[in-house]
Order: C-alpha cells, then sequence, then structure tokens
C-alpha cells in the first residue's frame, strides 16, 4: 500500500484503517464472513488508539484532522489564516474556561464558598467590549488582503468554462477549442449503486476518481468560468484553496496557478439533487510539454469521433455503444434498469413513447423537456452516442421496437 | 345564601376541565404551553429517527441503507422538523407557561388567539410529514431549498411543502404578537422593562425577529408557488429572474431565524446560572443590550452563508466584517455568565449541568462560527461538514441544551415533583458525552474535505463518520430515556417545595408548586 501519508496529496484510502490487510467493512459484517462485529469494533478501538498515538508522535498528517495546505499561493495564505483564527480561538476558549472551571472547583457550596453580592462594573464590560473588537480588526486585515487576492482573476493565460449538470462537469478549453465531459468512473458507480455488496476499498480513490479529468499546464494563471446548466452545483477542489458556486444562467470566475505537475481531487458541494455525492472533480496538472501533447490527443480523437458519425451502424455496435452511453449519462435518472423514479424521472423501460415515433424520441433526448430535469443532449452528445443511446433505449430492458437511429439521422439534425 | 356562596367561589378557583375537550378548546396559558412542548417532543423524536436513518447510511462507506433520493429527503426533514417543529414550538412553549408566571400575569393576552396558534401546528406537522408518502417522495432539497432545485426540478409534494410552511408562518407570527402584547402590557405593577428577568427579554426580542422574518420566509415560498404553477420567473434566469435571489430572500429570514432559536435559551441560562450561583446575573443591563445588538446585527449579515454564490467583493468584505463583529456582544454574554459563576456558592443540580454544559460546547460552536465569517476561509469551509458541526454545537449543544435546562429547572413547578435527581444526571452525562463523540469529529471530516448532504464518502473520512454515527446512536437513546424521566417526574417523585430551588429569585417561585390552573388573578407588587 501506499505510504500513510501520502492521503493528503490526493485523498488516497491509505491510513485506513491502521493496517491495509485489515481493510474490512461492516457491509461484509453484515454479511456472514469471518468479519464479526467484534472484529469491527477492535478495529475502530484500533484505529482510534491509532490516531492518539499518531497525534502523540507528531504524525497527526496521517489522520484526517485538518484542513490541507493545498499547492497554491492562495490556498497556503487561506490555510494560514485558518490556522490563525483557529490558535486566537483557543487562547480565548482557554481564558474563558479556565474561569469557569476555576469558580466550579472553588466557588462551589459544598466547599463553603460564601456568594458575594458583585454584579455590576462598567469598567470590566468596557474592557471586555473593546478587547475582542480589537483582535477582530487584527484578523479582518490579513483576511482582506487574502480575499482580494483570492477574488483578482485578472490576466488569465488560459480560460476553462466548467459547467454543472445533474451529475457530470462539463469542461470548454475557450482558447484550444476541446470540450469533454467528466462523470464518476464506471467501476466506482457500480460499487456505490444501493447493496451492491461490492467493497469500496477494491478501488483507488473511492468516488473521486472520472473518466475524463480536467487537465490544465502548470505556471500559468488558469481562470475558470464556472455556470450550470440545470440547479445550482458547486466546483471545489481543496488543494486549490476555494470553491465557487456553479448558477444557472450566470458565470462565476475563479482562479489558480499551479508549479508542481500532479492530481488533485474534489467534489460538487452544492447539493444538487439525487446524485450530489455522486460528482467528483479529479484536476491533473501537467508541464506545459506534456500539457501540448494531451491538447494534440483530444484534437484528434475528436476528429476520429466526428468520422465515425458518417459510417452506418449495425444494431450490434449501437447496442453496445448504447449501453455505455446510457449508463454514464442517462442511469443516473432513469435508472440502469430503465425504471426510473415515479414522480421524478419517467420509465423508459416499457414507455409506449420510447417505443414510438422515432422522430418524438430522438427530439426528446436532443432538445430536452424544457423547464425539467430532462437535459438538452444534443448538445453534449456526439452524433454516435446520440443515436447509440436511443437504439439501446428503444430495444434494451424488454423494450421491443426493433429498429436503429443512425448516427446520418442525428447529424442531419445540426 | 351559602351555597349560592360556595358556587360563586367554585367558579373563581375552578381547576382544569376534564377530558379531550379540555385541550382542544383551551386558552390557558399552562394547558398551551403543555401543548407546544409535547408536540415539539413528538417532532424531536421523528426528525431524531430521521437522524438515525442519516446516520446508519453513513456509518461506513458503500450505501447500505437508503437510496440517494431517500437520503436527501432525511436530510431535508430532519433539518425542517428540528428547525420549525421541535426547537421553535418548544421556545413558544416554554414563553407560554413562564412569561406570564414570570411577569406575574393571570394569562397571555390574547388567549385565544393563543389556542390557534397552537392547533396549526399539529396540521402543518402532518402535511409535511405527508409528502413523504406522496408519489416522487417529500422535499429532498435541503432545509434551505435552494431554487431551482426546489421549484423546477422538485416533484409535485412540494407545493404541499410550501403550505406546511406558509401554515407554520401564521402560527408564528400569532405566537409572538401574543408574547409583545403580554409582556408590554400585562407586567405586574411595578415591574419596569428593565426589572424584567432575562428570559422575557429574551423572548420579547425574539418575538419581534419573528414578525420582522416571518413573512419574508412566506415571500420566499409564495414566489416558489408562482414558479412553479404559474409561470412566474422569479428564480429562473431562462426568464429573467435569479436563482441567487432566492438565497438573498432566504437567508434575510434564515440568519435572524438561528438567533430566534438561540436567543430564549440565552435567557433561560441567564435564569439558571444566578439561581445556582446563588449571585444575581452579572452585568443585567449589558445583557439586555447585547441581545439586541446581537438581534440587529443579525438583519444586516445574511449573506455571510453565501460567500461562494459569486458576489462582487465589495460585497464580501462587507458582509465579514459585519460578521464578525457579533462575536463581539456574543462574547459579553459568556463573559457576563462567566463573571457571575465567579465567586458565587454554586450547587449542581440538573438544570445548572445542563446551563453550564450550554455555556462551554455553544462557545465552540460560537468560535467556528467566527472562523467561518472570515470569507476567504469560508470558501474551504462552507458546505462541507464543519458547518454541520458548527451549526449542531450551536442548535444542539446550545438551543436544545437550553430547552432541556429549562425544563429540568421549571419541571418541578409545573408538576409539583423534582424529576429523579440520579436518572437526571445520568441523562446529563450520557448526552454531554455522546454529543460530542457524535458532533467533534465532524470538524476534523469537514475540514479534511468532506461535503455535506452526501450518502457515501470516501475512504479517508470513514473512521470518523463511524465514530460520529456512534456518537449518534448514544444520543438518540439519551433522549428516549428523557422521555421516561419526564413521564416519572409527572407521575410523581420527591414533593417540590413552592420555591423550588433555594433562595431561587422571580415571581414564579411565590406560586405554590404545581403551580395552580389560574395564578396571579390579582396582580402581585413589585418594589
Ligand atoms: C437529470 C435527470 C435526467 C437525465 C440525466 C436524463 N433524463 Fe431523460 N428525462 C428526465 C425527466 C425529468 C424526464 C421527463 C420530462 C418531462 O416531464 O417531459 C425525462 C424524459 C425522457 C424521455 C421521455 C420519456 C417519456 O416517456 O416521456 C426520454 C426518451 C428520455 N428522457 C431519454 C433520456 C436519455 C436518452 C438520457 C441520456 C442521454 C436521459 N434521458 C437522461 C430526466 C433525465
Ligand atoms: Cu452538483
Amino acid at each position: 500500500m501506499l505510504a500513510s501519508k501520502s492521503w493528503r496529496a490526493g485523498h488516497t484510502n491509505a491510513h485506513w484503517p491502521l493496517d491495509s490487510q485489515t481493510r474490512i467493512f461492516a457491509l461484509q459484517l453484515l454479511n456472514i464472513g469471518e468479519i464479526t462485529p467484534v472484529t469491527r469494533i477492535k478495529n475502530l478501538l484500533g484505529t482510534l488508539f491509532g490516531a492518539v498515538f499518531a497525534i502523540a508522535s507528531g504524525d497527526a498528517a496521517a489522520y484526517v484532522f485538518n484542513m490541507p495546505k493545498g499547492v497554491t499561493d492562495i490556498s497556503r495564505q487561506v490555510y494560514g489564516l485558518h490556522m490563525m483564527i483557529f490558535w486566537i480561538s483557543v487562547v480565548a476558549c482557554i481564558a474563558v474556561f479556565a474561569v469557569m472551571i476555576y469558580s466550579i472547583f472553588m466557588h462551589r457550596k459544598d466547599k463553603g464558598a460564601v456568594a458575594s453580592t458583585f454584579h455590576e462594573s462598567t469598567t470590566v464590560e468596557v474592557i471586555w467590549t473593546t478587547l475582542p473588537m480589537l483582535v477582530l480588526i487584527a484578523v479582518a486585515v490579513p483576511a482582506t488582503a487574502t480575499l482580494l487576492a483570492l477574488e483578482d482573476t485578472r490576466n488569465a493565460d488560459l480560460n476553462i468554462q466548467v459547467t454543472g449538470f445533474q451529475w457530470k462537469w462539463r469542461y470548454t478549453y475557450l482558447d484550444e477549442g476541446i470540450e469533454f465531459f467528466s462523470t464518476l468512473d464506471a467501476e466506482h458507480n457500480k460499487i456505490r449503486q444501493v447493496r451492491s455488496g461490492l467493497d469500496p476499498a477494491s478501488v483507488e480513490h473511492y468516488l473521486m476518481e472520472v473518466d475524463n479529468p480536467i487537465v490544465v499546464p502548470i505556471n500559468q494563471k488558469i481562470r475558470f468560468l464556472i455556470t450550470s446548466n440545470d440547479v445550482i452545483h458547486n466546483w471545489w477542489v481543496p488543494a486549490l484553496g476555494w470553491k465557487q458556486d456553479a448558477v444557472p444562467g450566470f458565470i462565476n470566475d475563479g482562479w489558480t496557478e499551479l508549479s508542481e505537475p500532479g492530481t488533485y481531487r474534489g467534489k460538487c458541494a452544492e447539493l444538487c439533487g439525487k446524485d450530489h455525492g455522486f460528482m467528483p472533480i479529479v484536476l491533473i496538472a501537467k508541464t506545459e510539454a506534456d500539457y501540448a501533447t494531451w491538447v494534440d490527443e483530444q484534437k484528434a480523437s475528436a476528429a476520429a469521433e466526428a468520422n465515425s458519425a458518417d459510417r452506418v451502424w449495425d444494431m450490434a455496435d449501437l447496442m453496445s455503444k448504447g449501453e455505455q452511453v446510457y449508463n454514464t449519462s442517462c442511469a443516473g435518472c432513469h435508472q440502469v434498469s430503465g425504471a426510473g423514479l415515479p414522480g421524478v424521472f419517467p420509465a423508459i423501460a416499457g414507455s409506449a413513447f420510447a417505443m414510438g415515433d422515432p422522430s418524438a424520441h430522438i427530439d426528446v433526448v436532443f432538445n430536452g423537456a424544457t423547464g425539467t430535469a430532462m437535459q438538452a443532449f444534443g448538445a453534449q452528445l456526439s452524433d454516435v452516442d446520440l443515436a447509440a443511446v436511443i437504439t439501446y433505449e428503444r430495444n434494451a430492458f424488454g423494450n421491443d421496437a426493433g429498429d436503429m437511429v443512425q448516427p446520418a439521422t442525428i447529424k442531419a439534425l445540426r | 345564601m351559602s351555597t349560592a356562596t360556595a358556587a360563586h367561589d367554585d367558579h373563581h378557583d375552578h381547576g382544569a376541565p376534564a377530558g379531550l375537550m379540555r385541550w382542544v378548546y383551551t386558552t390557558n396559558h399552562k394547558d398551551i404551553g403543555t401543548l407546544y412542548l409535547w408536540f415539539s417532543f413528538v417532532m424531536f423524536m421523528i426528525g431524531g429517527s430521521f437522524a438515525m436513518v442519516i446516520r446508519a447510511e453513513l456509518f461506513m462507506p458503500g450505501m447500505q441503507v437508503v437510496d440517494p433520493q431517500f437520503f436527501n429527503s432525511m436530510t431535508t426533514m430532519h433539518g425542517l422538523l428540528m428547525v420549525f417543529g421541535a426547537i421553535m414550538p418548544a421556545m413558544v412553549g416554554l414563553a407560554n407557561w413562564q412569561i406570564p408566571l414570570m411577569i406575574g400575569a393571570p394569562d397571555m393576552a390574547l388567549p385565544r388567539m393563543n389556542n390557534w396558534s397552537f392547533w396549526i401546528l399539529p396540521f402543518a406537522g402532518t402535511m409535511l410529514l405527508s409528502t413523504m408518502f406522496m408519489e416522487g417522495g417529500g422535499p429532498a432539497f435541503g432545509w434551505t431549498f435552494y431554487a431551482p432545485l426546489s421549484t423546477t426540478f422538485a416533484p409535485d409534494s412540494t407545493d404541499f411543502f410550501i403550505f406546511a410552511i406558509h401554515m407554520l408562518g401564521f402560527s408564528s407570527i400569532m405566537g409572538s404578537i401574543n408574547v409583545i402584547a403580554t409582556v408590554l402590557n400585562m407586567r405586574a405593577p411595578g415591574m419596569t422593562l428593565m426589572k424584567m428577568p432575562l428570559f422575557v427579554w429574551t423572548w420579547l426580542i425574539t418575538a419581534f425577529l419573528l414578525i420582522a422574518v416571518m413573512p419574508v420566509l412566506a415571500g420566499a415560498v409564495t414566489m416558489m408557488l408562482t414558479d412553479r404553477n404559474f409561470g412566474t420567473s422569479f428564480f429562473s434566469a431562462a426568464g429573467g429572474g435569479d436563482p441567487v435571489m432566492f438565497q438573498h430572500v432566504f437567508w434575510f429570514f434564515g440568519h435572524p431565524e438561528v438567533y430566534i432559536m438561540i436567543l430564549p435559551a440565552f435567557g433561560v441560562v441567564s435564569q439558571i446560572i444566578p439561581t445556582f450561583a446563588r449571585k444575581p446575573l452579572f452585568g443585567y443591563a449589558s445583557m439586555v443590550y447585547a441581545t439586541a445588538s446581537i438581534a440587529f446585527l443579525s438583519f444586516i449579515v445574511w449573506a455571510h452563508h453565501m460567500f461562494t454564490v459569486g458576489m462582487p467583493v465589495a460585497g464580501e468584505l462587507y458582509f465579514m466584517y459585519a460578521t464578525v463583529m457579533i462575536a463581539v456582544p456574543t462574547a459579553v454574554k459568556v463573559f457576563n455568565w462567566a463573571a457571575t459563576m465567579w465567586r458565587g456558592s454554586m450547587t449542581f443540580e440538573p438544570p445548572m449541568l445542563w446551563a453550564l454544559a450550554f455555556v462551554f460546547l455553544f462557545t465552540l460552536g460560537g468560535f467556528t462560527g467566527l472562523m467561518m465569517g472570515v470569507a476567504p476561509s469560508d470558501m474551504q469551509y462552507h458546505d462541507t461538514y464543519f458547518i454541520v458541526a458548527h451549526f449542531h454545537y450551536v442548535l444542539v449543544t446550545g438551543a436544545l441544551f437550553g430547552i432541556i435546562a429549562a425544563v429540568y429547572y421549571w419541571l418541578p413547578k409545573w408538576t409539583g415533583y423534582y424529576p429523579d435527581d440520579r436518572l437526571s444526571k445520568l441523562h446529563f452525562w450520557w448526552s454531554a458525552i455522546s454529543v460530542n463523540v457524535l458532533f467533534f469529529p465532524q470538524h476534523f471530516l469537514g475540514l479534511a474535505g468532506m461535503p455535506r448532504r452526501i450518502p457515501d464518502y470516501s475512504l479517508q473520512f470513514a473512521d470518523w463518520n463511524m465514530v460520529s454515527s456512534i456518537g449518534g446512536f448514544a444520543f438518540g437513546l439519551g433522549q428516549v430515556f428523557f422521555f421516561f424521566i419526564i413521564v416519572k417526574t409527572i407521575r410523581g417523585g420527591e414533593k417540590a417545595t413552592d420555591e423550588c430551588w433555594e433562595d431561587a429569585q422571580g415571581l414564579e417561585w411565590t406560586i405554590a408548586s404545581p403551580a395552580p390552573y389560574h395564578t396571579f388573578v390579582t396582580p402581585p407588587e413589585i418594589k
């Protein structure tokens, strides 16, 4: 397993629990097996003991206790402010608690304490009103400086638009003409299904892995233009030191400049509906040369994808491609089984609409249904993906329309 | 002749009427107070059971118990029930019982409206809960119900949620009008405003806050209603509206709302500490001014809940400065409580234990609040478990502990019996320890990057979530135990004296225990 200090670099599961051999979940505990509740509790006690030991030995980094320092100048400033107010609070707490604890032990009736009668002192009141005020002013000065720096998005070298969707992110490289969606990794998605019986510890970075990470170059000021297509989301990579709401119809911005190549992970931080917990962010910082290579690859694969729309596809290919697209883009709402969620997301399985007139079916997927969670996928998926997923819906889950939709049909709509 | 006199006398000191209709028709402040308190306890248990579902799902990584949509509806309903069903009605219940007793009034000023403001609640609560059984499930957009998740993207049951919020708002407004009318008009002769007990003062200020902000909440849900059903676009950018405006309107209500829940608890603690320190409250006048300034400041800081929403930087700076200012009057209150204890002659009966726990733990919640007021750091804290820890410290170990302290403090006056000392202390220590096991680790989780309102999480968060869940189950169990203590006290126990607590000051301790059905029919004279 990984070294115990590395979780911070990108939230690995390295510290869980003390010994990686004993990563046990009550999931297994609920099933039968060698793991009894007693072992589980013992394990937890071991972890707690380990935590205390880790603090004592100055190895607290191996445990989840504090905000990460992050990897940018801003994130380090934010961390510094956080620690500053934290210590001010600790000192103030100790002072007040000491007074109270002292009276609790010394001024008690069973020790024969006799109550005095004083109950007012303007001098004291004035002192303890002004004192906190001075401390607060002292905090406000560096806080103002950090906030101004954090919000200063001028003079960016690279602009990337980030758009939140229920429940995925779209990254549009405004200067390079690259655009793609980023969704929870398929394997993780299987594990996180209710009572899937799969072990979250069987993958690295559980729930913090995506199919297409956002890639950025180091040593450039990158400006993120953040917005949403449906409800409010929030784009948050803790290592950058900030988060920003993605509001439909409005564009917010934020910036970062990284100095080290690396992988940084985060999550959507604003409740955005059913799968809010399942729209992670993976940001990879590359050297300028590696980044240029990546850009070229992206452009080449986009061109290849566009070409494949011109050939005629057969049923088997459309169905297998369609299943893949459906599971990434549609199953979040309509469910893997096609059953939907009554009252919220209509069923596709057995739906007369889905098996009916192909052009109506294409229309709702391509243009969405205004004012509902059903998005316009025409702007999100390629011709091939759309043709495949519609064909899949017409012929999967026991549906028997029997017909196919060709990529060329979709291409003609654009 | 003598018969007639007897009948006449009867009429004057009659006790409570018998039967169920006593409770339906009652205009007696004590009966209504009792109704409010029991209602809030029922809601507290239901809201608590939802919290148990949340903690069960979060016990370990992976999805074992509920599906994500239902999980969201659990967090939403837990928040709504605790805020609108448990804490607020419990505070109104305390006000009903105690304000007339503490100012020497025979009843509340508007007894019939009092009946009505209570009886709206069970209907509103039932309507809110019934949404859980409707197609599409109950509200699942968080207790803050941000648009457009709660408008365009919410199930039909949301319209019932809106109606329930309207009814809860009516009830609160009527309750507050009653408190204001009572306090301003019905004080015993000689009781000037600056002689009023602090609980009465904090409630008077709370009532003004309620009247000011409940209509704003009503406005927010009404705009939601028309956006959802009548084609308006208040909160939809597509029609020229603004989803962020929803948050401004909501928090203009929501921020004072958190003080509505905590100010009466401040009042309770300011009654209890002097009693058990056997020493007058330090800085009475400054306590009143501090409460009033907190109330005033609560109106001008709302957008500190929205630092990441994309405000202009000038707005962020203003809301940061205004927010950290609230620390000043709050600190003054804590200093005053500490100074009241200083060189007192303290004993530690159950009400005092809860009040002390309140001061210690609320202070912790206050400090995390200060941390979050600093806008750049809040860019990291916002919407993580750090804020979940913060507001549970101020609302559970703050508002709720204040309510429990009040119940232990006044229960002998209400029932005529002292709660069993050993059981009450067990309840206290069990709760005080488990509540910290429950909420303290959530600070770590939030700082380390766990967002709130997620049903499943990455493995580095596993350990603390399990600790927190264990604390949660223990704390929940402790409150079921509280129920038995209350029932046991109502049924009997050590008889309470009229004074109840040694040398306790205040009019409520001058009447018999249990308090007769009618009190202060002739007003007492205050020197
Ligand atoms: C964020 C949730 C969501 C996602 C993701 C989603 N849909 Fe939908 N879908 C809906 C909703 C809500 C409706 C109902 C719209 C309405 O009320 O008209 C709907 C309706 C439909 C319908 C019409 C069904 C009928 O019986 O009327 C089809 C077909 C459909 N979706 C296909 C898809 C496909 C294909 C995908 C993936 C590419 C997809 N949906 C992804 C939410 C979603
Ligand atoms: Cu989201």
